[in-house]
């Protein structure tokens, strides 16, 4: 999942600026499960700069709204009426990049803001914490590392093992860090391919992260 | 600040713990302020950010959460999780400029009354430092304003 973290208070703030009724709008996807901008995050937000804004003697209204996902564009219609009746003069949305992003393109007379860094495709490792497992390069070719992505959880992006900076499995970037080169050949070995690392691979093909502009996926059997 | 400043605070007091402590404090007649209002809560684990949040933002000079002593949870671990939370709001409230000590995390034994007689004397004297909730002193001084 997406795995995104609130903005600091003090920066919230400076976007506000100026705006004295806001929507902050979060978002029922993967921002909850990471506890960044699902209904509770959402109310702690509200609450937060509402104080701020007091005690700036500028109080500020912020009424809260929750899709079930802003990366939908289906979803992002709910915001209509609200926006509609209520006057906001900006909305500040809880979700991952996308979800300001189409609420721009769709609102012309209102301030959009994100409330959240968008930070990496992760997964859980244990109860609130997150981390990173894939940089979407756009063509996977985990097999080749036993299923393990180098070119994301190795530190230096090593793609013909470790860097002499791997000790006692751990990475030499933060001591945190499993060495992911670690992983990949205690993997291998167990799997009785270590032989295959040994293959020179060419060097990395980006063009399926950077070339051609804006990605997309189309499937067309599936489109109306 | 005012020289008859009286805090209000806002005690969320476990059924298992503090509150018995709140209650046994009654019964030995031990004296302390009344300024502390207390709220029972089934276990302090209960008690989220949000409910810490909205009482300072509806006006409360001080909140205390307050626990069994630590290991003595009926729920095993309500009052670690509430401290941790106690803390995110502490930090919270520090980002938007509000005290952090007006937000505090107690342990009490069911069986400690003078505990938490204690506990509430030392709150109301560090609200009563830090002065009224700043939320109502400059809402107070806008509607003079107008
Ligand atoms: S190889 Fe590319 S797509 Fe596969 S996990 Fe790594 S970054 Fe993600
Ligand atoms: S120690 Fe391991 S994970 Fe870290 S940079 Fe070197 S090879 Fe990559």
């Amino acid at each position: 999942m997406i795995i995104a973290e609130r903005k600091p208070i003090k920066e919230l703030l400076e976007m506000l600026a100026g705006h004295d009724k806001v929507l902050l709008v979060g978002c029922k996807g993967c921002v909850t499960v990471c506890n960044a901008g699902g209904v509770k995050e959402v109310g702690v937000l509200a609450s937060a700069l509402r104080i701020a804004r007091r005690r700036q003697g500028r109080p500020i209204e912020i009424d809260e709204m929750t899709l079930d996902r802003q990366c939908e564009p289906e979803f992002i219609s709910w915001l209509e009426e609200p926006i509609r009746e209520k006057g906001y003069t900006a909305i500040m949305s809880a979700a991952c990049s996308v979800g300001p992003q189409y609420i721009a393109e769709r609102f012309d007379k209102v301030a959009v803001m994100p409330a959240l860094n968008t930070k990496f495709i992760g997964g859980t490792l244990e109860h609130e914490v997150w981390a990173e497992f894939c940089r979407a390069c756009g063509n996977c070719g985990i097999h080749n590392f036993g299923g393990l992505c180098p070119i994301t959880r190795c530190s230096k992006g090593l793609l013909h093992g470790p860097c002499a900076g791997s000790s006692g499995g751990k990475c030499e970037v933060r001591p945190e860090v499993d060495c992911i080169w670690h992983l990949i050949y205690t993997r291998m070995k167990n799997l009785g391919q270590v032989e295959k690392l040994k293959a020179l691979k060419p060097a990395k093909d980006w063009s399926s992260y950077w070339s051609g502009g804006v990605r997309r996926v189309v499937r067309e059997d599936l489109t109306l | 600040m005012s020289e008859n400043f009286e805090p209000r605070i806002v005690a969320f007091c476990c059924q298992y713990c503090s509150y018995a402590a709140a209650d046994l404090a009654g019964s030995m007649r031990l004296s302390y302020p009344p300024n502390v209002k207390v709220v029972l809560v089934p276990c302090t684990g209960r008690v989220d950010p949000l409910h810490i949040l909205r009482t300072i933002e509806d006006g409360a000079d001080g909140v205390c959460v307050a626990g069994c002593l630590e290991g003595d949870c009926h729920f095993l671990e309500g009052n670690f999780k509430a401290r941790k939370r106690v803390a995110y709001v502490q930090r919270i409230l520090n980002e938007a400029g509000v005290e952090d000590a007006r937000v505090r995390m107690f342990n009490i034994a069911a069986s400690d009354g003078p505990g938490f007689a204690e506990a509430a004397r030392m709150m109301t004297e560090t609200i009563r430092a830090l002065g009224p909730n700043p939320l109502s002193t400059k809402t107070e001084k806008m509607t003079e304003e107008l």
